[in-house]
């Protein structure tokens, strides 16, 4: 597999130019993000090769990837539906719409779909209280936000991933 | 108005301060903006001001910091040390505490006042280099940014020797992942350094030893966005909103059991009786409102009588009651919610949240965890929540930054002030919450 540094040339330079040159480690949390973009999780190759970049340990990379709750270290779904449940969401039927939304995906919150395509997850506030039901999605090429939502349109949303996902699966037959 | 069509050459006379997008159409555009007499304050700045005359103006103007403390931002600014250089302006945007939503609205929408706030701070303080550290989540957000960011250098409104002067200024985002401690000024710094964001030990404070050990300002959105206009209309004009102590305008939002909720931008001193009722439409299903929280989850719990509602929102009067206004994230709680239920989901969110770094916090979160999963089982006995009032006490004045502290407040509060939901749910289980 090739590296970061084959891959994201241009975008590790730009990256590393917002910082002072001494102060190198403050790129670690912006090429942990690359690193997570092809496979959607940071692979043991990739903390290894950002370490080495930045001239820190291997160690330092681990630990940060475990601390903050956008990265991770283990594949899960291809996407991550967030459900925020915090308290002014609850409020207004937030923890309703998780437990229907997991039910019509037939799983817990935490779990991933039999296809992989969807991990629902359980988070706290998204600084969209006002609009809920809100979740955002995650996936390796970013983050987007999903407001005043119903388990219709959430349903509506994940049937056109599938439809994606099955016609991506027929390119790749033909 | 059609949308983009804003009058050239011609200002808007916008009703508000900060969220001005909502009635001049198209003002998240450069020219647009511009248009609106944006930049002029800057350029005016940079132009024919000295950094000390613009620190003199915000001072004058009584403006306080809008990220929860309420610090005099003025003077902040001139706790910067000048023996010690570069110096660096940093835009806290991680907006994370449960029930605020402001500050991303400001930079969806008004965006360029914010960054022409950002620049002017940073000239105030003889910053070359400012970074907008935001919340993970606040992705796309953060693309835009760069976005605007790129136009505004090729606008020759940043970049090197800016209008003429000897004065340069680049601006950068960076990107949290997921971590409401990082809204914690120190932590945020840590995080941008590229390590855990964990609080340091102060002092020093940031103003002496910040970002990389610099001098470091650190202010939040809503207080950096009030400042283009401040530096255009005058300190003076600022202070007729707001009261003497609290002056100018504050974005509230308003969550929980309301009929509107939103963000609601009203001088400081405006009643919670007019947010609730008048603004917000009052409660769903005319139910008996029953408690306010003024700072979002870090609040402590407001009984809701006649006496609270009259009680204006500013840095003085919400504490008479008790409380804090904080970020002036306002949750509404109606007589359905029991309160033994609330600060279940609280105090899971500090836990949640806690960094880990000091004992007090990550162990006491921990216990407290335990003891309201008890309690809101319907399992527990009053002995349960006499040792839930133990483990907060404990906690108190022993965390190393603030989170600990807030994670006890609406615990403490919502035992004393709301004894009655806890004694019917230590005798009987029943449902934690109706539903909306
Ligand atoms: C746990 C914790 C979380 C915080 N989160 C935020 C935040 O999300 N945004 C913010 O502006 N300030 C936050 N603050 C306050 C900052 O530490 C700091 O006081 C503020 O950014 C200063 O800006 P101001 O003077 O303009 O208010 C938080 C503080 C604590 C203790
Ligand atoms: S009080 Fe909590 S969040 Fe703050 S430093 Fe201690 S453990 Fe970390
Ligand atoms: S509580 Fe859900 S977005 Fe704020």
């Amino acid at each position: 597999m090739s590296t970061l540094q084959e891959k994201y040339p241009a975008e590790i330079q730009a990256i590393l130019s917002k910082y002072p040159v001494e102060q190198a480690r403050a790129a670690v949390m912006p090429l942990l993000y690359l690193a997570q973009r092809q496979e959607g999780f940071v692979t043991k190759g990739t903390m290894n090769e950002i370490a080495e970049l930045l001239s820190i340990s291997v160690t330092d990379v681990a630990s940060i990837v475990g601390f903050y709750t956008l990265y991770y270290d283990q594949p899960g779904g291809k996407r991550r539906i967030q459900v925020c449940n915090d308290l002014p969401c609850a409020l207004r039927g937030a923890q309703e719409f998780l437990d229907k939304l997991c039910d019509n995906l037939g799983i817990r919150v935490g779990e991933t779909t039999a296809d992989g395509l969807v991990t629902v997850e359980s988070v706290m506030c998204l600084a969209g209280c006002d609009k809920a039901p809100v979740f955002q999605v995650q996936t390796g090429e970013g983050l987007s936000y999903h407001e005043n939502q119903s388990v219709e349109s959430a349903m509506a949303l994940v049937e056109s991933w599938r439809k994606d996902a099955r016609s991506s699966q027929d390119a790749d037959k033909k | 108005m059609a949308v983009g069509k804003a009058p050239k050459n011609k200002a808007t006379q916008s009703k508000y301060v900060l969220l001005r997008h909502r009635d001049i159409p198209g003002l998240d555009q450069l020219e647009v903006y511009q248009n609106q007499g944006g930049f002029k304050a800057f350029r005016q700045c940079v132009a024919s001001m000295k950094p000390e005359e613009v620190t003199e103006v915000v001072k004058a103007s009584g403006l306080r910091g809008r990220g929860g403390a309420g610090f005099p931002t003025g003077m902040k600014w001139s706790f910067m040390d000048k023996n010690s250089w570069p110096h660096y302006v940093v835009a806290n945007a991680d907006e994370s505490e449960p029930g605020t939503f402001k500050d991303r609205e400001i930079m969806e929408n008004n965006p360029f006042q914010f960054l022409e706030g950002v620049a002017i701070a940073a000239y105030a303080v003889g910053a070359q280099a400012a970074y907008i550290y935001l919340r993970g989540e606040f992705w796309q957000l953060a693309h835009q940014l760069d976005q605007r960011i790129a136009e505004m250098e090729s606008a020759g409104l940043l970049g090197d020797r800016l209008f003429g002067s000897q004065y340069s200024l680049r601006l950068y985002t960076h990107l949290g992942a997921g971590a409401y401690i990082c809204g914690e000024e120190t932590a945020l710094l840590e995080s941008i350094e590229g390590k855990l964001g964990q609080p340091r030990l102060r002092p020093p404070f940031p103003p002496s030893y910040g970002l990389f050990g610099k001098p470091t300002v650190v202010n939040n959105v809503e207080t950096l966005t009030n400042l283009p206009l401040i530096l255009e209309r005058g300190a003076a004009w600022y202070r007729t909103m707001g009261t003497e102590k609290s002056p100018g305008v504050k974005v509230f939002s308003l969550s929980g059991r309301v009929n509107r909720p939103g963000n609601y931008e009203l001088p400081l001193g405006t009643t919670f009786r007019e947010l609730i009722f008048e603004h917000g439409g009052g409660i769903p299903k005319d139910k008996q409102i029953k408690a306010i929280m003024a700072a979002g989850a870090s609040s402590a719990l407001i009984v809701a009588d006649e006496r609270a509602l009259d009680t204006p929102m500013d840095y003085e009067s919400v504490p008479a009651l008790g409380a804090q206004l904080g970020s002036a994230s306002v949750i509404v709680i109606d007589e359905t919610v029991s309160i033994d239920w609330l600060i279940n989901k609280t105090v899971h969110f500090f836990k949640h949240e806690s960094c880990g770094k000091c004992t007090p916090c990550r162990e006491g979160t921990f216990w407290m965890m335990r003891l309201t999963d008890r309690i809101a089982s319907g399992e527990a006995k009053w002995d349960d929540v006499e040792l839930l009032r133990e483990v907060a006490n404990q906690m108190k004045g022993k965390c190393l930054c603030a989170l600990g502290e807030f994670s006890i407040e609406a615990v403490l509060s919502g035992i004393d002030r709301f004894r009655a939901d806890f004694e019917s749910r230590v005798k009987a289980p029943s449902r934690l919450v109706e539903t909306a």
